[in-house]
């Protein structure tokens, strides 16, 4: 599915290499993990990913299905089926979020050369999935992640990438700010959404999040690399142990 | 009723073979329109030009007119703008329930407007009203101009006052059914267009009046708003794409006692445009919002769009709100000159004052300025300006959820201009002005 070789990644304004030769592959139905000291390079992956400006790829591939993603788009790469939930998402005032995700739905059929959705189509749609993220019909009428709280726009996070289907999901640092019961209902919508299909790379600080979407491999990141990848048990380590001691081991520290 | 000395436009010495109006700018300017002498509106027509020859035309150096070249407004004629062969976007207001008074080349066209029969509501055409021994427009007109002149000077509206060709004079006694709309035409490519409209809203009235449409090569418009306690009126401007359009506007208001002024302009593109808005909240619990929403592209052409403001709180608990917005890009220009003040004894005021330019490149430049002028000591004032550009983490948000660029940045630019466009009250005028804001911003992104 998702396959990064060699990664090499540097700020577009300032002479900073960022990320310098990350390997990571997540194969289908897979759900990996990304943990790491804060600076090491984890949500930069995340936005190069996605697209974002700013950034300068020096070396390396990343490839969805093949598919070379840093040639394209961010808007090309969401509708191969990328999708990134951010870490704050942005608030847009005037915009119904309503109007937000039909808009995103149909401009990604269209990419892909299908129909776009019925505004009839498009509602018991997004009513059945808001449903299930406890998203009352106030929330879809406001404006985008506007006077949200914090557990309130993780939830609409969930919630488009629950209406997008994208086939590889990232999600940056998902559980920061949110409370356990917010964090659960998040987990629940993610976990929801696996599939033998689908694909996930979950970057996070804490095992917490972790303990309700159970990877299949964590990644240990240190300084632009993936230092350590190993099991479940990699991100239990972490927590009672911090990161000292496998950035030691790796000689690294 | 003496008649009034007019005093004789001052001559400078003429040079042989030089003309008159070089040495002379406002004669030569009086001289190229033809102004109409009015019956009622005699006295004040008079008033209004001695006035005018008092203070004489703007020149760049004054105060109010630094950010605004004056020369195209003191031109002794337009420069022709030529007729369009077809609108570049369709009536906005054309399935709108509403009563239409229709003026084409400045002048009251009866058999284009409809019957003027409204229930509560009075209207003449100034050319009729003033024909009329007694009737109350030779009380009213020019009087709310007249005021508005201190202490900032208005050479255009007193020119307007002494020269009005025709305008719309109306009486609300009751709550209007449906709005009345003002629809300005034209027919000749290079002729002045002065219309001068007095509005007079009785205790409780209510009243929603639309402008729209290109009345002239060169447009000046003045409305007189005299609204009483508790009556609201509701202004809507707007200004389709495609009008070349060198206009000076300027709305007269004083609000009684809990009466209310709400007016929203919006404007696309246009050439040299300057409006002015000049209210007096002089009674208690008074609210006035002015609010404008403008999108401006000067790929085809110079675009320059003024606001100026100038709100007066006279009395107690007085609310102001000014949200302008200007959406500037090619090298599109915007201005907002905003005043607020508060006088002695206007307590509990609560003004607000906002202006945003959103400069979608490097090219194009907003000038603010905010001004506050408070003598009263239990107040809450508050102003602020911003200029930018395009939230890029926005932008990357929306994109990264499969909205192409294109949309995107109409999206954040409607999002920009939300604010404003919540100023307007009616759910039905409000939706229709944001469609057409949309569909503009839409092909001008698929251009």
């Amino acid at each position: 599915m998702l396959e990064i070789k060699n990664l090499h990644v540097k700020l577009e304004d300032e002479d900073k290499q960022i990320l310098k030769g990350v390997n990571l592959t997540v194969p289908a139905g897979q759900v990996h993990a990304i943990m790491g000291p804060n600076g090491s390079g984890k949500s930069t992956a995340s936005y190069v990913l996605a697209g974002r400006d700013g950034y300068v790829v020096t070396d390396g591939t990343a490839t969805l299905d093949g598919e070379d993603l840093l040639e394209m788009e961010p808007e090309q790469r969401a509708a191969a089926g990328l999708f990134l939930a951010f870490q704050y998402p942005v608030e847009i005032p005037g915009v119904g979020n309503m109007t937000f995700l039909r808009t995103a739905v149909n401009a990604q059929r269209k990419a892909r050369g299908e129909d776009e959705l019925s505004a009839g189509e498009f509602l018991k749609l997004v009513r059945q999935k808001a449903k299930a993220l406890d998203i009352d019909a106030d929330m879809l009428k406001r404006p985008v992640n506007v006077g949200f709280s914090g557990g309130e726009k993780k939830r609409n996070e969930i919630l488009q990438m629950a209406m997008l289907e994208p086939r590889m999901c990232i999600l940056d640092e998902t559980d920061s700010g949110l409370d356990v019961d917010a964090m659960r209902l998040v987990a629940d919508g993610v976990n929801a959404l696996r599939s033998p299909e689908r694909s996930f790379l979950v970057i996070t600080h804490y095992q917490r999040l972790l303990d309700h979407i159970r990877p299949d491999v964590v990644h240990i990141m240190h300084d632009g690399r993936i230092v350590k990848s190993g099991g479940p048990e990699l991100a239990i380590e972490v927590e009672t142990n911090g990161y000292a001691d496998i950035l030691a081991e790796v000689g690294d520290a | 009723m003496p008649e009034m000395q007019v005093r004789p436009v001052q001559q400078t010495p003429t040079v042989e073979g030089v003309p008159s109006h070089r040495a002379d700018p406002l004669a030569a300017r009086l001289a190229a329109l033809d102004p109409a002498q009015g019956q009622a509106t005699a006295r004040a027509r008079r008033d209004a030009l001695e006035r005018l020859q008092a203070m004489g035309l703007p020149r760049p150096r004054d105060e109010y007119w630094r950010y605004t070249d004056p020369a195209p407004f003191n031109a002794p004629a337009p420069a022709p703008v030529p007729m369009d062969d077809a609108p570049i976007d369709p009536p906005l207001f054309s399935d709108l329930d509403r009563l239409r008074l229709v003026f084409v080349d400045g002048r009251f066209d009866a058999g284009a407007s409809d019957p003027l029969e409204l229930t509560g509501v009075e209207i003449l055409p100034l050319s009729q009203a003033d024909l009329q021994p007694g009737h109350w427009i030779g009380e009213s007109y020019g009087v709310l101009e007249t005021v508005g002149q201190s202490p900032v000077r208005r050479p255009f509206a007193a020119l307007n006052t002494a020269a009005a060709t025709d305008g719309a004079v109306i009486r609300v006694t009751g709550r209007a059914s449906r709005p009345v709309q003002l629809l300005y035409r034209r027919t000749r490519p290079d002729r002045d267009a002065t219309l001068h409209h007095v509005l007079r809203l009785e205790p409780g009235a209510e009243l929603t009046l639309i402008e729209s449409g290109l009345a002239g090569a060169r447009v000046n418009i003045v409305v007189e708003a005299d609204i009483a306690p508790r009556a609201r009126l509701h202004h809507i401007v707007a200004h389709r794409a495609g009008y070349p359009r060198v206009s000076n506007t300027h709305l007269f208001a004083r609000v009684a006692e809990g009466g209310a002024l709400k007016s929203f302009a919006m404007a696309v593109d246009g050439l040299h445009m300057r409006n002015e808005f000049v209210v007096e909240l002089a009674g208690d619990d008074a609210v006035v919002h002015v609010a404008g929403a403008m999108l401006g592209d000067g790929a085809g052409g110079t675009i320059h769009d003024d606001d100026t403001v100038f709100l007066t709180h006279a009395g107690l608990r007085g609310e102001s709100r000014q949200v302008f917005k200007k959406v500037l890009k090619n090298g599109a220009v915007g201005v907002f000159q905003g005043k607020i003040l508060v006088r002695p004894g206007a307590q509990k005021t609560d003004g607000y004052q906002i202006s945003q330019a959103l400069l979608l490149d490097e090219d194009s430049q907003f000038l603010g300025k905010p001004e506050l002028e408070i003598y009263a000591d239990d107040v809450k004032c508050s102003h602020g300006s911003t200029t930018g550009a395009l939230d890029e983490t926005a932008l990357f948000y929306l994109r990264s959820r499969g909205v192409p660029r294109e949309r995107a940045v109409v999206l954040l630019v409607l999002s920009f201009l939300a604010d404003a466009l919540a100023e307007i009250e009616d759910d039905d005028l409000r939706e229709r002005i944001a469609e057409r804001l949309e569909d503009w911003l839409t092909a001008r992104a698929e251009a």
